[in-house]
């Protein structure tokens, strides 16, 4: 790699001086990558308080809370809580942290950048998704509400306004104007990424020696660029629909409480469901992949192991890339679609757990022979691989058309996505969070509290979602505000309390977390060490927190692939991928 | 320092770990297997079907989700840092070539398994002389629809539609086919004989779903779905909506009732007299 001056991403250009300009409007990659965590930590927050009210609404539908109008949660407010909770925790929570939070801060640094390669046009990306983040918020704050169609939004519900219910008025239009800005927020996040991790990769790391984040936050970022496109044309389709009186998703003949709409006719809801899936289906690989790079890397590094088939490793992420764009029919099994198409998804949808079982054996492999520390980094790491198999497995289920039959829109699905969507992805940036902290910060995150964080949290996951496929055998459907409208529901009733006792403990934790991490952040051990775990990523090569040109303006060599631990011959356990050979102490 | 304490801890660690998994994998196992939660009894030959394939999954992802969380929980005990040199190997083609074998011919065998259930009520359509019913959804009530006496379901107008005055589908009266048609809030079948539903909806889109048939098929506005079964045990069978169509979606629910062909046939008598 040529050193520039005054080029883009590896240019060594000056830090700003300024509060704004260093923290606020900031283009250094490490301070957008803190600010995207800190949103996403704010959101997750948010997300997890709407769960919390609609759990315990769940559990006591007669219950009151002072926050309500009249002091019980009515259907519509359920619903609102529903659908933001959903759209935050998949847009503000899961798409941006794993990906524009660690991936911003590391990716540049592990492939030995200076920057990303356009720090200007990252830092408007954080911006816009900050825009879209307020945006949908102020859903809440306008009359009738929140939008009540959940995060998947499908037409005509979404598309008629206030006529088919409270919130399908102002608040539908603002969630859809946020979605669209978010789009256009993970568009150039996309962009940036890809570019960064082709262009800007130092001297020797090459792609067989990109440590599997790399390859994950690539993999990722293609599939931002190719999903969020068609998101964002359906997103404005749907608000010509409602303000535009254009029909793409609505037909004709419509009857609205008596009520004939006569201004709209020849489109199809079916239009929608396809676009959105199409966007939505790699979404929850945009959520899952950059955590199965993370628990990678960490089971590696702390069972001082070179990860298990690396290039099947890089194959199964890739594979996971194509097929999550071949699979978005398996949402729409009893939508109405041609059940030959169903078919064919299902056989596909079936092919993309072959790679998800490469990536478990290999996890496995990876450990076995190993010398394992069970810091917390790496029990969120191991807690990853449990809830990944959990979660994975249900999908098995799902992508059998007969099967979704019955289990369609059901509680079996809510288990099944929230293991592996949310809870593992979740695990992920956890494992991330106590792994790459003491870099982040020069402190470490204190460990005993942080275990007490991780039992809490490990047992309340599958306390809350394992029970859920039980709800969902019994034929329990999602998205009702009350399980009191026919005998079989008000049968599975003690299995809801249940939950929401779980909600309650495992919401309880997180709170020891934000402690132990606002704690951690200033006054926290100091990581004295560049290097405190003994790991081989660049990352580890330069101070904590590194610099504002990440090296110090020396161009970093790479030489060793990036999971060389335990390498007979060497007196280390590890060989850092920048340590010249000649550097490297014999036993 | 810091490292030295780990390894110290590492072995209640591993062994708390390893516990916990055991625990979690005997627990999920056994709830699954005595059926703690479980589907109603299945009421046609199709549904025991689907129950067949439910069992085919389970059994194959239970033996992999055992395998795997087990597998974890002893690579976790065992490999835990007690001291030793951790080996040194990046991987095995062999291997890595035979579980990806096994889990193609495991998890697609699977799949086209299940080809089937699928084809049977889906590739399908039902057999002529089949009862056909018109089911219609609308925010937060289903309506039922059967032909009448003379067969054929008369002609019906969106503008015509009033809830209020009786009228929830929106039957035209000048069509002579409609005078006799029959629209109840419930949906009443013969036991034995097969049925087609027409299912559509009049404003936002729903899901037509009945447990003990394990169907489930979303209405969509502008589209007229075919769904057929058949019943076998006469009883009384809850109906509930499965996609979320509004504030009212939790209580849009109808009953099916199964009843042997004469009294189906009573029970058509009685609501054509009804609609004179």
């Amino acid at each position: 790699m040529v050193t520039h001056e005054n080029g883009g991403g590896h240019g060594h250009h000056q830090p700003p001086s300024g509060f704004i300009r260093k923290w606020v409007f900031s283009i250094d990659h490490k301070v957008i990558g803190i600010q995207y965590l800190l949103l996403a930590l704010f959101s997750v927050f948010v997300g997890m308080a709407l769960s919390l009210l609609m759990r315990l609404h769940l559990a006591w539908p007669t219950a009151k809370f002072a926050i309500f109008h009249g002091g019980q949660m009515t259907p519509e407010q359920y619903l609102a809580l529903m659908t933001m909770h959903g759209t935050i925790m998949v847009f503000m929570v899961l798409t941006t942290a794993p990906q524009s939070g660690f991936g911003n801060y590391f990716l540049p640094i592990q492939i030995g950048a200076a920057d990303m390669a356009f720090p200007v046009l990252n830092m408007l990306s954080f911006w816009t998704t900050f825009v879209s983040l307020v945006v949908m918020i102020c859903a809440f704050l306008v009359p009738g509400g929140a939008p009540i169609g959940g995060w998947t939004s499908y037409p005509p519900l979404s598309a008629l306004g206030e006529i088919v219910g409270p919130g399908q008025g102002g608040g539908e239009t603002l969630w859809i104007v946020g979605l669209a800005i978010f789009c256009g927020a993970s568009l150039m996040g996309a962009l940036n990424f890809i570019t960064t991790l082709i262009d800007l990769r130092a001297k020797g790391m090459t792609l067989g020696r990109l440590p599997l984040t790399c390859w994950t936050w690539f993999v990722t970022a293609i599939l931002g660029l190719l999903a969020f496109g068609v998101l964002l044309a359906a997103c404005i389709l749907l608000l010509l629909d409602r303000l535009a009186g254009t029909s793409f998703f609505i037909p004709g003949g419509l009857v609205v409480t008596d009520q004939v709409i006569t201004w709209h006719k020849g489109g199809s809801p079916l239009l929608w469901q396809h676009l959105f899936w199409f966007f939505g289906h790699p979404e929850v690989y945009i959520a899952i992949l950059p955590g199965m790079g993370v628990a990678s890397h960490l089971l590696s590094t702390f069972s001082r192991k070179p990860v298990f088939g690396y290039r099947a490793m890089v194959g199964a992420i890739c594979g996971i890339g194509f097929l999550g764009f071949c699979v978005w029919g398996h949402h729409m099994f009893i939508s109405g679609m041609s059940p030959y198409s169903a078919f064919a998804f299902s056989i596909l949808t079936m092919t993309i757990g072959v790679p998800s079982a490469i990536k478990t054996f290999n996890w496995l492999g990876t450990l076995w022979g190993g010398k394992i520390t069970f810091n917390c980094a790496m029990l969120f790491a191991l807690g990853f691989v449990s809830l990944f198999v959990s979660g994975g497995l249900s999908g098995l289920f799902l992508a059998q058309p007969a099967l979704d039959l019955y289990l369609h829109d059901g509680y079996f699905v809510v288990a099944h996505f929230h293991l592996i969507m949310g809870v593992a992805a979740i695990f992920g940036m956890f494992a991330g969070l106590y792994f790459w902290f003491p870099k982040m910060f020069g402190r470490f995150l204190n460990e005993g509290v942080g275990k007490v964080h991780f039992w809490l949290t490990f047992i309340g996951v599958y306390a809350i979602f394992m029970p859920m496929h039980f709800l969902g055998l019994a034929g329990n459907p999602r998205r009702y505000s009350e399980m009191t409208a026919g005998p079989f529901l008000q049968q599975l009733q003690p299995v809801h309390v249940f939950i929401t006792y779980a909600a309650f403990i495992t919401i309880g934790a997180q709170l020891i977390f934000l402690a132990n991490f606002l704690w951690s952040v200033f006054a926290g051990k100091e990581a004295k060490e560049e290097n405190p775990w003994h790991a081989t990523t660049l990352e580890w090569s330069i101070p904590s927190p590194p610099p504002f040109d990440n090296f110090g303006g020396v161009e970093p060599v790479v030489y060793h692939g990036p999971y060389e631990f335990s390498v007979p011959g060497a007196a280390d356990d590890y060989i850092p991928q920048h340590l010249a050979p000649n550097l490297v102490r014999k036993a | 320092m810091l490292s030295r304490r780990l390894e110290r801890g590492s072995t209640s660690v591993a062994l708390a770990f390893a516990v916990f998994l055991t625990f979690m994998t005997v627990v999920t196992v056994y709830i699954f297997w005595a059926k703690v939660w479980w589907f109603p009894p299945a009421i046609s030959d199709f549904g025991h079907e689907i129950d067949a394939q439910f069992a085919r999954t389970f059994l194959i992802t239970g033996v992999v989700f055992v395998a795997a969380q087990l597998g974890l929980a002893y690579a976790i005990f065992k490999f835990r840092d007690h001291g030793q040199k951790a080996a040194y190997f990046e991987g095995n083609n062999t291997m890595e070539i035979i579980w990806t074998l096994a889990t193609i011919v495991l998890f697609v065998g699977l799949g086209l398994y299940a080809r089937n259930a699928w084809a049977e009520v889906h590739f399908m359509g039902a057999a002529p002389g089949a009862l056909q019913i018109e089911v219609t959804g609308q925010q937060f009530v289903w309506n039922f629809r059967y032909a009448g006496p003379d067969g054929k379901f008369g002609r019906e107008k969106p503008e015509l539609v009033s809830a209020s005055t009786g009228n929830p589908v929106g039957l035209d009266p000048t069509d002579p086919a409609s005078k006799d048609d029959i629209v109840s809030p419930v949906i009443v079948v013969p036991a034995g004989r097969e049925v087609e539903l027409i299912i559509r909806s009049q404003d936002v889109t729903h899901s037509f779903y009945v447990r003990e048939l394990r169907l489930k098929q979303d209405a969509v506005p502008g589209m007229e779905i075919h769904m057929h079964f058949t019943a076998t045990v006469p009883g009384d069978y809850e109906i509930a909506c499965a996609e979320l169509c509004g504030l009212g979606h939790y209580r849009m629910h109808s009953m099916l009732t199964v009843m042997p062909e004469a009294d189906f046939e009573k029970w058509e008598k009685d609501q054509e007299a009804a609609n004179q």
